[in-house]
């Protein structure tokens, strides 16, 4: 049975850049509001996941030609390499530093090292949500 | 900046890096890339050299876990340089000779990639100053070891070879945790510097010997000590660079660090002497005799190693009753065996090193090893025959070569030894100047079999893959370098003695370099016809007759046939643990799902349960709790009616909707309760988890009606029951009960502290951000445990590339 879904393939290619932007507003929301890596994270992986799910496996990995282990390999990298950039300054593993910069257009601004550790974990959250989908539907 | 913690991670960075210059640098060998960095290692510490040998020691911490006094402290004195300076100066000749040794088809970016994460653990191991550090070192060496040992995993002996190394050093190195532990426990700290400062305070407890006992069965096993040699020779299986470099130079002499490292802490000990120079001296016995007996050419070096390694290791155990008698004139003499022992570590490097390096060579050039096979190859391999007559020499103890001085230093010490009269020495010390001849007798025969068999008599082309040739040259730069090395350390002995030993030997005598003692020693080659000299003539004229003779006293190995060996013993036991739990594995794992949900549950409500009950939490303060509103009175019965309804479900499809009411319950109920953030989390999670459902109940078949047994579905409501009642008892008495100081004020001003508002992320983030990177790799192993188990399967099938 072949079932018609022009309708989802249209608004899917619309609302798969809305639930982007929300991805990465929630992903920099986090820090003082809710959102962050995690949420972030998994939003982006089920904006993906929407992808698969209504055009084929194939055309998605065509467009989007992502080895999704590498994303989660390389977010646990980035997290656990922040931790080891703390030791390279003399503190403690870990230690995330943060401070206020004055950055034309968006003034005020407060830049931190917990950014780039949450975006190890959004990464490995995407990297794993896809990594395990993908494989359980390819499964013959 | 901490400079030389630094330096025990360049070699870890070089292993990321190397995988990538291997992948896209293409008309570069990848070795030359590696060789740099033991290259500028042996640089750098070759120029703190006068800053050690003027009696200084570098510290330098770098912080970990500072809160349980887990730090990355380096501390290089002599011992610890004397180490270093071997890691990085045979790893850079290792890497050259590798070079041409390994074919451009291996797979050499992983080869390089685990050297260079060796001389990184091995760096760290002689380095560190905390125990916990140390064992985390000393165990990547074991597995860096075990990944070399398998570099050629397609053969069976290689696998074999690495899963026998692993395990019983990996056993070892839990044991000396567990030690490490103890100690760390009586003296209250990490730091091998101030348990040595205060040995006084802790050697009366009664955990001090099984500490000790446990620290030396690690040693033990990494430096393959009778009865755990049996690995070293299976680890031959390595490509030769590996067996040259882990297995002789390098990583086998982590045990006997370890040894020289603890020997002011339990140095004092009658255990510690009567263990350490006993097991040494049955060693060097056991190796020596049992390498005479091998035809393949590693597995006589291998042999020739362990019994090495004993000799070193008894040294130390000699060289500690200076300890126990403390200082005076009479007792520095015995410090003379410890001395000799690290100036014998360091020619063993070189002098084996260099014979590992003939063997691969040999073996490269004419395609095997078994000696029954060569002979003949002094014409057609001159070079290669003149490093290894070198190397062979120094190993049989005889001049002009390093090997002479060190074994000449031994005999002393055995003899000096032999004249004590404590820890029962009057009665047993004879014998361990006569086992160290008879060992050194043998040591003889093997080094001369060596050479003979390899090089001397009938050249025998038909036997042979290819014929003998003389290898490219860059292949013999290194070992003629360690040969030049051995005759220069002969002439020149001292200048090693002065600058590396001597500093050492503060390092490990400290209450003796506290009183001014004079712990160096002039090394002399001649020094009259004293016994030890008479011993080594001794050894020469019995060595030559025995190997004459071998033909008809050979008859004596059939006295140890292999069918009662340790490794036999090894091998019944592994089966036996094998078979044994494989039996109590299949009692209980029944690959029913809800079996293992009965254990699980079972476990829940004995555990949670019990632990309620026994602390008497049962204190229910529902009046203190606030009332419950209408609204959610309604959520929690929709939730109440869903759970219950799933039960009766028809098809999984309901059962999945079903689910997700109770999900998204909870998710309202998150909100109603003011926590946003985990009413985000819990809706994403619900909406991910349906289409993982939904993508597997694909491949399900359809919901069959069960038909259990009456009495299992009984214990089944009654297990669920239990759990809910439990549950429910907890949520309650959470409550009721404060055990502990709340925590929570410590986080309240998140914005100070790091910067954000929102605590629950700032907590995940920054507080606890510990617990958070784990659980990232938790997620990430669990990601590729369902790749694997679902796409590697089919793989294999079809792609069967190991043998049996």
């Amino acid at each position: 049975m072949k079932i018609n879904n022009v309708i989802l393939r249209t608004v899917t290619k619309l609302v798969f850049f809305i639930i982007l932007t929300l991805a990465v507003y929630l992903f920099f929301a986090g820090h003082n509001s809710p959102g962050g890596g995690f949420s972030g994270g998994l939003v982006l992986a089920s904006a993906l996941v929407l992808l698969f799910i209504v055009f084929d496996i194939e055309t998605i990995q065509k467009g989007l030609p992502i080895d999704f282990k590498l994303v989660a390999a390389f977010g646990a990298l980035l997290s656990v390499g922040t931790g080891f950039g703390a030791l390279v300054f003399g503190e403690n593993f870990l230690t995330q530093a943060f401070d206020y910069f004055n950055i034309p257009f968006f003034g005020k601004t407060e830049l931190t090292t917990v950014t780039i550790f949450e975006g190890g974990v959004a990464l490995v959250v995407v990297g794993v949500v896809v990594t395990i989908l993908l494989s359980i539907s390819e499964d013959e | 900046m901490s400079t030389i913690v630094l330096a025990i991670f360049i070699p870890f960075f070089a292993a990321a890096i190397i995988p990538f210059l291997y992948k896209y640098v293409k008309n570069i060998h990848v070795g030359w890339f590696a060789i740099l960095v033991p290259t500028a290692l042996f640089l750098y510490l070759a120029s703190l050299i006068p800053t050690i040998s003027s009696g200084d020691v570098i510290v330098q911490t770098m912080n970990w876990i500072p809160s349980y006094g887990i730090n990355l402290t380096a501390y290089l004195d002599g011992l610890s340089l004397t180490l270093a300076l071997l890691i990085s100066g045979v790893g850079a000749l290792v890497i050259l000779y590798s070079i041409y040794y390994l074919s451009s088809r291996e797979a050499l970016g992983s080869f390089y990639t685990y050297l260079m994460l060796f001389m990184g653990a091995m760096l760290g191991v002689v380095m560190a100053d905390n125990m916990l550090v140390l064992y985390v070192f000393w165990e990547l060496t074991s597995i860096s070891s075990f990944l070399l040992i398998a570099f050629w995993y397609q053969r069976k002996r290689s696998r074999e070879g690495a899963k026998k190394s692993l395990i019983i050093t990996v056993s070892g190195g839990i044991s000396m945790l567990v030690g490490f532990i103890m100690v760390g426990s009586m003296a209250n700290t990490w730091s091998i510097r101030e348990v040595i400062a205060d040995v006084g305070t802790i050697n009366e407890h009664v955990l001090f010997i099984p500490a000790m006992l446990l620290v030396l069965l690690g040693a033990f096993t990494k430096s393959a000590q009778f009865p755990f040699h049996i690995w070293l020779p299976d680890a031959m299986e390595a490509p030769t660079p590996v067996s040259a470099y882990l297995h002789s130079a390098t990583m086998v002499k982590a045990g006997i660090y370890l040894v020289a490292r603890f020997t002011p802490v339990f140095g004092g000990e009658a255990v510690w002497f009567w263990a350490v120079t006993g097991v040494g001296i049955f060693t060097l016995f056991w190796g020596s005799f049992n390498a005479v007996r091998q035809t393949d050419l590693k597995a006589l070096l291998a042999y020739s190693t362990i019994s090495q390694l004993g000799m070193i290791m008894s040294m130390f155990g000699m060289g500690s009753a200076a300890l126990y008698l403390g200082y005076s004139t009479e007792s520095v003499i015995y410090t003379g065996s410890t001395f000799a022992a690290l100036f014998h570590l360091v020619n063993h490097s070189t002098f084996k090193g260099a014979l590992f390096m003939i063997v691969g060579i040999v073996d490269h050039s004419v395609g095997t090893r078994d000696i029954r096979r060569l002979g003949g190859l002094i014409t057609l391999m001159p070079v290669t025959f003149t490093v290894a007559t070198i190397g062979s020499m120094s190993m049989a103890g005889l001049p002009p070569f390093n090997g002479f001085l060190s074994k000449e230093m031994f005999f002393i010490s055995t003899l000096d030894i032999s004249e004590a009269s404590f820890f029962g020495l009057g009665s047993w010390g004879i014998l361990i100047p006569v086992i160290a001849w008879v060992a050194s007798v043998f040591t003889f025969v093997y080094s001369t079999v060596f050479v003979v068999k390899t090089f001397l008599g009938p050249y025998k082309e038909e036997k042979l893959e290819h014929p003998a040739h003389e290898p490219k040259p860059g292949m013999l730069v290194s070992p003629i370098i360690l040969g030049l090395l051995v005759i220069a350390f002969f002439f020149v002995p001292n200048m090693v003695g002065k600058h590396l030993i001597t500093p050492a030997m503060g390092g490990i005598f400290p209450t003796f370099a506290a009183e001014g003692a004079d712990l160096g020693q002039h090394i002399h080659a001649w020094h009259g016809f004293t016994p030890e000299l008479v011993m080594t003539i001794g050894v020469i004229l019995f060595g030559v007759l025995l190997f004459l003779t071998r033909k008809y006293w050979a008859g004596v190995y059939s006295l140890f046939p292999e069918k009662r060996s340790i490794n036999t013993f090894y091998g019944f036991m592994l089966n036996q643990i094998e078979e044994k739990s494989t039996l109590i594995t299949n009692k209980y794992m029944t690959r029913y799902l809800r079996d293992y949900m009965v254990y699980i549950f079972t476990f829940f409500i004995l555990g949670i349960g019990g632990t309620f009950i026994f602390t008497g939490a049962y204190k229910f303060t529902l009046p203190e709790n606030a009332s419950i509103s209408n609204f959610e009175w309604l959520i929690v019965l929709a939730m109440m009616a869903a759970g219950i309804t799933v039960l009766f479900a028809k098809s999984r499809l309901t059962a999945i909707v079903l689910n997700s009411i109770l999900g998204f319950g909870i998710a309202i109920l998150f909100v109603l309760f003011r926590a946003p953030d985990l009413a985000l989390t819990q809706m994403i999670i619900e909406a991910v988890t349906t289409v993982l459902f939904l993508v597997a109940y694909y491949f399900l078949p359809e919901l069959d009606k069960e038909d259990t047994r009456k009495k299992t579905k009984n214990i089944n409501l009654f297990i669920s029951i239990g759990v809910g009642v439990v549950f429910t008892a907890v949520a309650l008495g959470v409550q009721g009960n404060r055990a502990f100081e709340t925590i929570s004020s410590f986080y309240e001003n998140s914005y100070e502290l790091a910067g954000g508002n929102n605590m629950v992320n700032a907590i995940l983030g920054d507080f606890r951000a510990f617990d958070t990177m784990l659980e990232v790799i938790v997620l990430l192993i669990a990601g590729i445990g369902v790749y694997t188990f679902i796409r590697v399967r089919t793989k294999k099938e079809s792609d069967q590339i190991e043998d049996k």
